[in-house]
């Protein structure tokens, strides 16, 4: 299979899979995927679909897609503006406006294009011909008819045989690229295996696809992307949800505590909790609760009993769990809450990011309540967001908020495999049976954590609960002076956390013009555009916040010697005034969006040069 | 506090189960009889003490933990039975006691109280009833009679109350019981069937307040009244009350009625016989039902029945998958499915 056209090499490539809820496109991404990781690319994904189970056919509702990022160098997001897309009917071209850059090559199956599919679609006329497309390159291909033409033989009916359209679309979009399709049949011999009739449908529809694009010279250029420059090792493809499910069960074999999950449904948390429920052989109890606070309160419960205790949320689950956190704080118990945040307030935009639950995480309790809160930079850094969380629980005897959301959590990545042997150590500070000395609320000198003493332990029978306690000792008390120490021992022994974290990185030169800072979700998008500016040339420079709560010993020297600070975040400006809280004298300038979407590239570039003018 | 978890292999007695903690609740409160029950079964459990859990949510009942000897977690308002739960999927080991007001568990925490009935987690559930909120100083709850004035009923009530046992029973509880907080040797009989139960055991014990809610249960205690308005329920033996017991209850068509033995012809043959260990809820939720004026309230064991326990479902469940799995460990589960090297 040879291309006669012209093969270009890209550095990296956005590819949108565009479609009617039904018309397969999540497989049809996730069969490209499987062939870029074939060819040794960085990518990531996204699947964005409707929230609605089963969404109006042919509207812009309707419209389900999956975007492909790769690259030959390394991909920091799941990408904005695409440079395919893949539009199966005239709805998809509609939702997709947004994502076109101009000269973006649209892949469109003309034979979708009636009356009705209009309508639906909210057109008066064809796109694709009054004009509306003209910065973009269509392409229209009769994807229903031809794909009905090479499956003519196989005796289906029509409607078996369009939903093999996908597979054509596929076909040409491998040839776009220069794809060997070994992989995709792959696919089809494991998923249909037994079945040699739908394998060969299947073959023969995804081969037609490949040769009409040669045949009909679709195409004035196909491109390449030459493989990553990634480290030698073993990779897979991860979600972030599945990888924080996963980091949690690292953490849970390293430290010898079993793990116990106490969850309630939530988009886009629930993969977390349906991931875990999957490893009883793991010795995992994932607990489906009857709410999300029954969900928190059985996890204080297990983490009572000695397992490494974890709930798992989005943002109205957080604010139900806001109590149950107070009793973990005052009875200083290991617990992981994650928050795959979504957009708020209320029930708000279920499906789509946003970043706007750090407040309520860094305060929403009732009393001084502080806990740890750290924060996930990308899917595959779930995993190891989610060991840390753990191991500082653990550690350190206290809650630990883990914030993730939307995008990283449905988003996917490549994922350099660990070994576990190579993770850090967890050593909970295990009260020691029939220790004759022992007191609930004894602490080390070191961290001022509180020992774990484990129901069943002999010699360890002690009580706690919601009531303030007086140190040491743990009776009951409403001792004036006790309670202010104690809350004061609260807080510091949070503050000390900062001596048992990584300093704050800064990426370019640390008096650099113009610093970024940003934290979380956003980090692929805020370094690319910060990278970009700098081969520009440019004085900037990015400070990303991994650790919340606390910050890192260093972040004043790194807010230090930049004439202009911006934080970028999609809120209204939570994690600056956090900043500005704590470091009065830095003046930090806001970038902020609220549409539930991450950043785009663009107008990242667009406010930094704005900023360095 | 001296650590009171010096071991010795001798029996344990009630003192062994008794913290060093001053009991703080109001001279005369029911809820001393009720601590006194549970301190003289402990020991009878056969249980090591480090296995013992007492788990409770908020109000004057919750405070029980820190009177008890064992592991206690006094938790949030509403939310014991959650945190029960997850002590006793940790470690089905523990024997787990979940101590609750009428309030804690009909009210703010009546979705976990249904969900742990329906689930059958093996845990021995004390609701103590007084019909009032007393901690908050005298509020009416879910389980207070129509038409009672109390600080925010001014007018009396204009609510009907939940009665417990249907709540349980019609939530799918496995194990139901009712005692009187005058009668602590009723009581501890009572929370030996709990302990010996697998799965939910809830016991309502009818409480006093003597502060907020004083003789509410009177018309079923008072020393004049309580053999013609409580009714035993024995497994096995007729449901036959009374001073003088010639009175009983029988099932008429598919009501409860009171009879009086002897008169029109009725024998003690007439009387319903108890049955704990019915599957069908109808006779149970009956006697459960039954109030004064016109019933006697049943106390003691009214339903135990078998069926699989939550805790025991997730560990066979556990156990099959471990033995069915090739993945035995996270490097396994890691390097699993679809991957690929890069050399």
């Amino acid at each position: 299979m040879t291309a006669k056209s012209k093969v270009v090499a890209l550095e990296h490539v956005v590819i949108r899979f565009s479609g009617d809820s039904g018309d397969g496109m999540q497989l049809t991404g996730n069969l490209f995927s499987d062939s870029t990781a074939f060819a040794g690319n960085d990518f990531a994904t996204f699947p964005d679909y409707p929230a609605e189970i089963r969404p109006p056919q042919g509207t812009v509702a309707g419209v389900s897609g999956f975007q492909v990022h790769f690259g030959h160098k390394p991909v920091h997001t799941t990408g904005d503006l695409c440079d395919v897309l893949v539009a199966m009917n005239p709805a998809s071209i509609k939702a997709n406006m947004r994502w076109l850059r101009p000269g973006t090559i649209i892949i469109f199956d003309s034979d979708s294009v009636t009356e009705k599919a209009l309508e639906k679609a909210g057109y008066a006329d064809d796109p694709t011909v009054d004009g509306t497309l003209a910065d973009y390159q269509v392409v229209k291909a009769p994807i229903s008819e031809l794909t009905k033409e090479a499956l003519k033989d196989f005796g289906m009916d029509n409607k078996s045989m369009l939903k093999s359209k996908n597979m054509f679309a596929l076909g040409i979009v491998m040839y776009l690229f220069n794809r060997e399709l070994d992989t995709v049949y792959k696919y089809f011999e494991t998923k249909f295996k037994g079945k040699d009739q739908v394998i060969k449908a299947n073959r023969t529809v995804l081969d037609a696809g490949y040769h009409y694009a040669d045949t009909w010279e679709l195409f004035t250029n196909t491109y390449r992307v030459e493989a990553a420059d990634l480290d030698k090792g073993k990779y897979r493809n991860i979600t972030g949800n599945i990888a924080a499910a996963w980091g949690l069960m690292a953490a849970s074999e390293k430290s010898g505590r079993p793990l116990f999950l106490g969850s309630y449904p939530i988009t886009p948390a629930t993969d977390i909790l349906a991931e875990l429920t999957k490893y009883k052989n793991l010795n995992v109890k994932a607990y489906q609760a009857e709410d999300e606070i029954a969900g928190i309160m059985s996890s204080i419960g297990a983490a009572y009993t000695g397992c490494m205790a974890v709930t798992t949320t989005s943002g109205p689950g957080l604010s139900l769990k806001s109590e149950a956190m107070g009793l973990a704080v005052m009875t200083e118990l290991p617990l992981v809450i994650i928050d795959v945040q979504r957009g708020g307030p209320s029930t708000g935009l279920p499906t789509k990011m946003e970043q706007s639950d750090l407040l309520q995480a860094l305060y929403g309790r009732n009393g001084d309540a502080p806990l740890v809160v750290i924060a996930a930079r990308s899917s595959a850094g779930c995993f190891y967001t989610a060991y840390e969380a753990a191991r500082i629980a653990m550690e350190h005897m206290t809650p630990v908020i883990m914030l993730s959301d939307g995008s990283l959590g449905n988003g996917s990545e490549v994922f350099r495999i660990p070994k576990m042997a190579d993770l850090p150590s967890i050593t909970p500070p295990l009260a020691k049976a029939n220790d004759p000395d022992y007191m609930p609320y004894r602490r080390d000198e070191k961290w001022l954590r509180r020992e774990w003493a484990i129901p069943g332990t002999p010699g360890l029978r002690h009580r706690v609960g919601g009531l303030e306690k007086e140190n040491g000792k743990g009776n009951l008390s409403t001792n004036p002076e006790n309670h202010q120490l104690m809350t004061e021992l609260r807080e510091e022994k949070i503050n000390r956390v900062a001596n048992d974290i990584p300093l704050q990185e800064i990426y370019g030169d640390k008096n650099a013009d113009l610093l970024v800072v940003s934290w979380g979700g956003t980090f692929g998008t805020v370094r690319t555009a910060v990278e970009g500016l700098m081969e520009e040339g440019k004085s900037i420079a990015h400070a990303h916040f991994d650790y919340i709560m606390p910050l890192p010993r260093n972040t004043e020297e790194v807010l230090q010697g930049h004439k202009k600070i911006v934080v970028c975040e999609i809120n209204r400006g939570q994690f600056a005034k956090y900043l500005r809280m704590n470091f009065p004298e830095y003046k930090c300038e806001q970038f902020n969006k609220v549409m539930g979407l991450p950043f785009t590239i663009g107008e990242l570039e667009a406010k930094f040069n704005d900023l360095l003018k | 506090m001296e650590n009171q978890n010096i071991e010795q292999e001798v029996m344990l007695t009630k003192e062994d189960f008794a913290s060093d903690q001053v009991v703080k609740w109001c001279p005369g409160c029911g809820d001393h009889a009720i601590l006194k029950a549970v301190q003289d079964i402990f020991p009878k459990l056969g249980k090591k003490k480090e296995d013992i859990v007492v788990v409770s949510g908020i109000g004057c009942s919750s405070r029980f933990p820190y009177y008890m000897n064992t592991y206690g977690f006094h938790s949030i308002h509403g939310r014991a039975a959650a945190a029960a739960t997850g002590v006793k999927l940790a470690n089905p080991n523990l024997s787990v006691w979940m101590i609750t007001g009428d309030g804690d568990c009909t009210a703010i925490g009546g979705n976990h109280f249904i969900h742990a009935c329906r689930r059958n987690i093996d845990i021995n559930l004390i609701l103590f009833n007084n019909r009032i909120y007393g901690m908050t100083k005298g509020q009416f709850s879910p389980c207070t009679f129509r038409g009672t004035k109390t600080k925010t009923s001014p007018q009396g009530t204009y609510e009907d109350p939940f009665n417990p046992g249907e709540l349980a029973i019609g939530a799918k509880a496995t194990f139901f019981a009712r005692g009187v907080d005058i009668n602590p040797k009723e009581l501890s009989e009572i929370f030996w069937e709990s302990y010996k139960h697998d799965g939910i055991a809830v016991t309502e014990v009818l409480q006093n307040c003597m502060i907020f809610s004083n003789g509410v249960h009177e018309n079923i205690t008072g020393k004049d009244v309580r053999d013609d308005m409580q009714v035993k329920c024995v497994h096995g033996q007729p449901l036959i009350f009374g001073k003088n017991r010639d009175k009983g209850i029988r099932l008429n068509g598919n009501q409860l009625e009171v009879v009086k033995i002897g008169e029109n012809g009725i024998t003690e043959k007439d009387i319903l016989v108890h049955d704990k260990t019915t599957e069908d809820t109808g006779i149970h939720m009956m006697l459960a039902h039954m109030m004064p004026p016109h019933f006697p309230v049943a106390i003691g064991v009214i339903r135990d029945v078998k069926a699989p326990t939550f805790n025991d479902s997730l560990d066979q469940v556990i156990e099959n998958e471990k033995a069915n799995s090739k993945i035995h460990c996270m490097d396994d589960l890691l390097n699993s499915g679809s991957t690929w090297t890069i050399d």
